[in-house]
Parts: structure tokens; C-alpha cells; sequence
């Protein structure tokens, strides 16, 4: 079971009391924005096999929405983070970083 | 290749089987290919087997990163049937289901494809409505479906439970030809007529770069060295992001884990396969009794091939009540794969923006019972550069807005 820990209310969430939201950092591109990146925006996804940072709402807590990076492919979570933020806490990039040097997603690394 | 028939079971039946030869052959990689498939499930041999038989392009390998059908080939529920609502999927499904019903004769070995019939349960007024439009689709198209009554189900499916408090039965979206056909055997099948026309299944052998010069295909790098093709098709299933970052592409697709699970094997008790999409489960029973159960995707990105286990509890749940004979099963084993997901749930059969370079994937929940339609397909766009069957399933349909939407129609029980 996937535990993440909601930074607004504190509460070690299991992956029941938690909804998914998808990909985290997605900068809209609205009318009026070119085709490649309105098509960026509304399917093109990381889908990385390793780092990955997304959207979740303590559904059945708080009800507040967060962010949080994790690993796609060992689980591993390397911290959550308020929804208001437009990249990464550094604390969690070092915490990632330990685990994959070199990382890369999206503009992020 | 020594064909299979009554009279070899006969003859090695007298020679204590000393006589059976490998089913294919286990060969090194040459330098140079004309083309090259990744994934050796039953997509990417399927697509190998319809180059070399209806295009005659031999010089073919197929580079699977672990064994041969080990990945969703061999972890899906066996469900095969083409019920689907948008023409485009009609065609490609039930093209599939009618290569199923020769497949047996034409790889010369035993897929077991069983066309036992398959009800989808309308357990909503939604439902109701929703498959008696599809059954009027199907009619169009070409397809043999009907909506039937509660009382037909209950022909059909004696321990069935029609008064569920909460989902009742109201109703069938019935293919009689649906069924099921044993996986493993797909996959072994094709792998076998493949090697006997000269093309070489290398297992084994991760891909762990694409090679391009001036935007066109020069091959791959493999873990058992650099691999020179004219053509490439990525056939991967769950992992077709990551060929497509080596090749340097994006994809609108994710890559979810998918699960199901067996129960202890009981005599026989239910020979249709039913499918519930209001609850999110699916169940047939395989020859060795097994009821086989098929659930829901987790929600988050995932690549690990186990999913949630209280998904497994949901499912379990759901039919429960529908199916109340199960409550006392105990489960034999319970296993996941990897299913890559797009927005409209309809697969992407496609040309690149790299040249020479083909992608068959986003196959999502629903890949087995397409994968002779699928390789036929593929085939003939990897072979003429234009595939009818094909032409609506390309990469770009998104940005374009020429969605397949089955992602409606079909729920996500596929």
C-alpha cells in the first residue's frame, strides 16, 4: 500500500484515503498557443520509468490537494510538497538526486 | 519445421518422444536486419509473422528484453471479443477475432481458442442504453451482437445472481463468437512460425538505445551489442515511453499496472466469459477450473507489474454479489502487468516523426484480443507505409482532435 505523507494536515495517508490527480508542473497553455504546445499540454506526459512527480488530494482526509515525488518504479517516495509550488523544494531534489544522479523531468534535474 | 498432427503424437507416442524438435530456435543476433521488432509478445510477433507471411520480408528480428510472452501476453485474462462501439475499433477487433478462429490451423498449433460466448452485465440504466446503442452500432458494422433480457443471462449463466441489492441485472450486451484462447500459446505459436521462416526471436537482449542519422533509423544498441535495421516497430507495451525517449519522441501515453487474479480450480460452473464494468471486474473459467477474475488499474503511474491490493479486495468484492457461489473460493495467485494508457483508450498504430521508425502500442487494458488484428496491421504499415485498418490510430489523432473515444464505450473492464 502506498503511504504518502499529506503536507498540509500531516497525516501518513494511505493510498485509499488518497486520490491520484496525474502529472505535477504542467504549465497550461491555453487559446491562442501553438498546436505543438497545446498538444503538450493536454496529452504528452513524462511517464518516466523512474522519477516522477504528481498530483494527489487527500480525498478522504483534509481534502486539500499536494504534490509529491516518487519513483515509478521502486515506490519509493522522496517527499511531499504543497500544491502552490511551481518546482521542486530543493530538499527533495537533494533526496533524489542521492538515489539517481543525473536525473532529468521535464525542466527539472 | 516438423509440422505437428495425430500421426507425430502417434510416431513419438512409439519412440518414447525422443523425437520432438525445438519449437524455435534460440540464435545470436546478426549484424544487419530489415527490420527489426522490440517485443517479442504477442503484438510484436504477430506483426514479425503477417511481415514475413503477407508481405514476404523474412529478414526479421524480434529482441525481447526478457523471455518470449512474459509480459502482458502472458498476464492478461484471455478475453477476446470486438464489441465496440467507434468503426475504426470494429474493424481492427473483429478483424482480430476472426484471424483467432483460424489461428490454430494457420501457425499449426494449438491457441485453444474457445468462442464461448461473452455477456457484458448492464447493472445501470446508463448501461442499458449505452449497449443497446452499441448492439445497433455492432449491427452497422458488421459485427454479431445483441442486447438480451435478464432471463437470457440467467440462461446463459445458471449462478449468476440477477437481484443484487445494489447492481441487479438488468440486461446483456451478448457476442456469442467471443470467448477466450490461451495466451501463452499465442505467443509460442507465432514464435514458432516466425523462426521457421528465417526470422530470429532473440531473448534475452535488452534494447538500450535507438540509433539515428539525419532523422531516420540506423538500428539499435542492445545488450548484446549494436543491431543495424532498415526498420524499426516498437511493440512494448508498458515501456513504449521509454523506447520512445531513446528515440526521441514523446507519446500521449502512461504506463499503469494492471491486475488479475485465479481462484482455487472448481468443476465447471460457468462457460460464457461476463464482464462487469459498473463494479469493475471480469470473470470466465479457464479448461482447469480456475475462475480467472480481471480488476481495475491503480491510479498512478507505476512500472513495477503489482498493483494495489485493494483492488483485488474491490473486485472480489464487487462480484461477490453478483456471483455469491465465489464467496467462498480461496484465491491461487494474483499478478500484474503493465498496460500503457491513452487519452481516448484506443491504441496508436503509427508511423514517427522518426523515419523509419513504427510504434504499436497504447493497447491499455485490452491488448490480447487484438493481437492478430494488431500485427496485421502493423505489418502492412511497416511493409507499404499505409495500413487502411491502421489509418485512424496514428500518433497525431490527439492534436488533432480525431479522438477514438472508447474510453466511454467500453469502460475500463476492456
Amino acid at each position: 500500500m502506498l503511504t504518502l505523507q499529506c503536507p498540509y494536515c500531516g497525516v501518513d495517508a494511505e493510498e485509499t484515503e488518497l486520490q491520484g490527480g496525474g502529472e505535477a508542473h504542467l504549465k497550461r497553455f491555453g487559446p491562442g498557443s501553438n498546436d505543438d504546445d497545446f498538444e503538450g499540454y493536454l496529452f504528452l506526459r513524462e511517464n518516466q520509468k523512474g522519477i516522477h512527480f504528481e498530483r494527489w488530494r487527500h480525498a478522504y482526509g483534509c481534502g486539500k490537494w499536494f504534490l509529491a515525488a516518487r519513483h515509478t518504479n521502486t515506490l519509493e517516495v522522496f517527499g511531499t510538497y504543497p500544491a502552490q509550488s511551481t518546482e521542486p523544494p530543493q530538499h527533495i531534489k537533494d533526496a533524489i538526486s542521492a538515489k539517481l544522479p543525473g536525473w532529468k523531468w521535464g525542466n527539472f534535474s | 519445421m516438423r509440422r505437428y498432427s495425430v500421426f507425430a503424437i502417434a510416431r513419438e507416442a512409439l519412440r518414447y518422444h525422443t523425437g520432438w524438435e525445438r519449437a524455435w530456435r534460440a540464435p545470436e543476433p546478426k549484424k544487419k536486419y530489415d527490420a527489426i521488432i522490440v517485443g517479442a509478445g504477442g503484438h510484436g510477433l504477430a506483426t514479425a509473422y503477417y511481415l514475413g507471411k503477407n508481405f514476404g520480408i523474412t529478414n526479421v528480428a524480434i529482441i525481447e528484453k526478457g523471455w518470449l510472452g512474459g509480459g502482458n501476453t502472458g498476464r492478461n485474462t484471455t478475453i477476446i471479443r470486438s464489441n465496440y462501439l467507434q468503426d475504426p475499433s470494429a474493424a481492427i477487433y473483429e478483424k482480430a477475432r476472426s484471424l483467432y478462429e483460424t489461428m490454430s490451423q494457420d501457425l499449426n498449433y494449438n491457441v485453444m481458442f474457445s468462442p464461448r460466448g461473452l455477456i457484458m452485465l448492464a447493472q445501470t440504466e446508463h448501461e442499458v442504453r449505452g449497449y443497446q446503442r452499441t448492439a445497433h452500432a455492432n449491427a452497422l458494422q458488421g459485427v454479431a451482437t445483441e442486447f438480451i433480457s435478464p432471463q437470457q443471462v440467467k440462461e446463459l449463466v445458471p449462478i449468476i445472481n440477477l437481484e443484487g441489492p445494489r447492481y441487479p441485472v438488468l440486461g446483456g450486451l451478448l457476442q456469442k463468437r467471443g470467448g477466450t484462447a490461451r495466451h501463452d500459446a499465442v505467443a509460442w505459436g507465432y514464435a514458432r512460425a516466425c523462426s521457421d521462416m528465417g526470422m530470429d526471436v532473440i531473448q534475452k537482449c535488452e534494447v538500450t538505445g535507438v540509433r539515428t542519422e539525419g532523422g531516420k533509423v540506423v538500428g539499435v544498441s542492445t545488450t548484446k551489442g549494436d543491431i543495424d535495421c532498415d526498420k524499426l516497430g516498437i511493440v512494448v507495451a508498458g515501456h513504449t515511453s521509454v523506447l520512445a525517449e531513446m528515440a526521441g519522441f514523446r507519446l500521449p501515453i502512461e504506463s499503469v499496472a494492471l491486475q488479475a487474479l485465479v481462484s482455487e480450480p472448481i468443476k465447471p460452473c460457468m462457460d460464457v466469459v461476463v464482464m462487469a464494468n459498473t463494479v469493475h471486474g471480469y470473470m470466465s473459467q479457464s479448461d482447469k477450473g480456475e475462475m480467472v477474475i480481471g480488476g481495475g488499474t491503480d491510479a498512478f503511474n507505476n512500472y513495477t507489474q503489482r498493483g494495489s491490493f485493494h483492488h483485488i479486495e474491490e473486485t472480489v468484492r464487487a462480484l461477490n454479489e453478483t456471483f455469491p457461489i465465489i464467496s467462498r473460493l480461496k484465491m491461487l495467485r494474483q499478478w500484474g502487468g503493465i498496460v500503457d494508457m491513452t487519452g481516448d483508450r484506443s491504441p496508436i498504430i503509427s508511423k514517427t516523426p522518426v523515419d523509419g521508425i513504427f510504434v504499436n502500442c497504447g493497447w491499455g487494458t485490452g491488448g490480447f484480443k487484438a493481437i492478430p488484428g494488431s500485427g496485421w496491421a502493423m505489418a502492412e504499415l511497416m511493409a507499404k507505409g499505409h495500413s487502411p485498418l491502421a489509418e485512424e490510430f496514428h500518433m497525431y489523432r490527439f492534436r488533432e482532435g480525431k479522438f477514438i473515444d472508447e474510453s466511454v464505450a467500453a469502460g475500463v473492464a476492456h
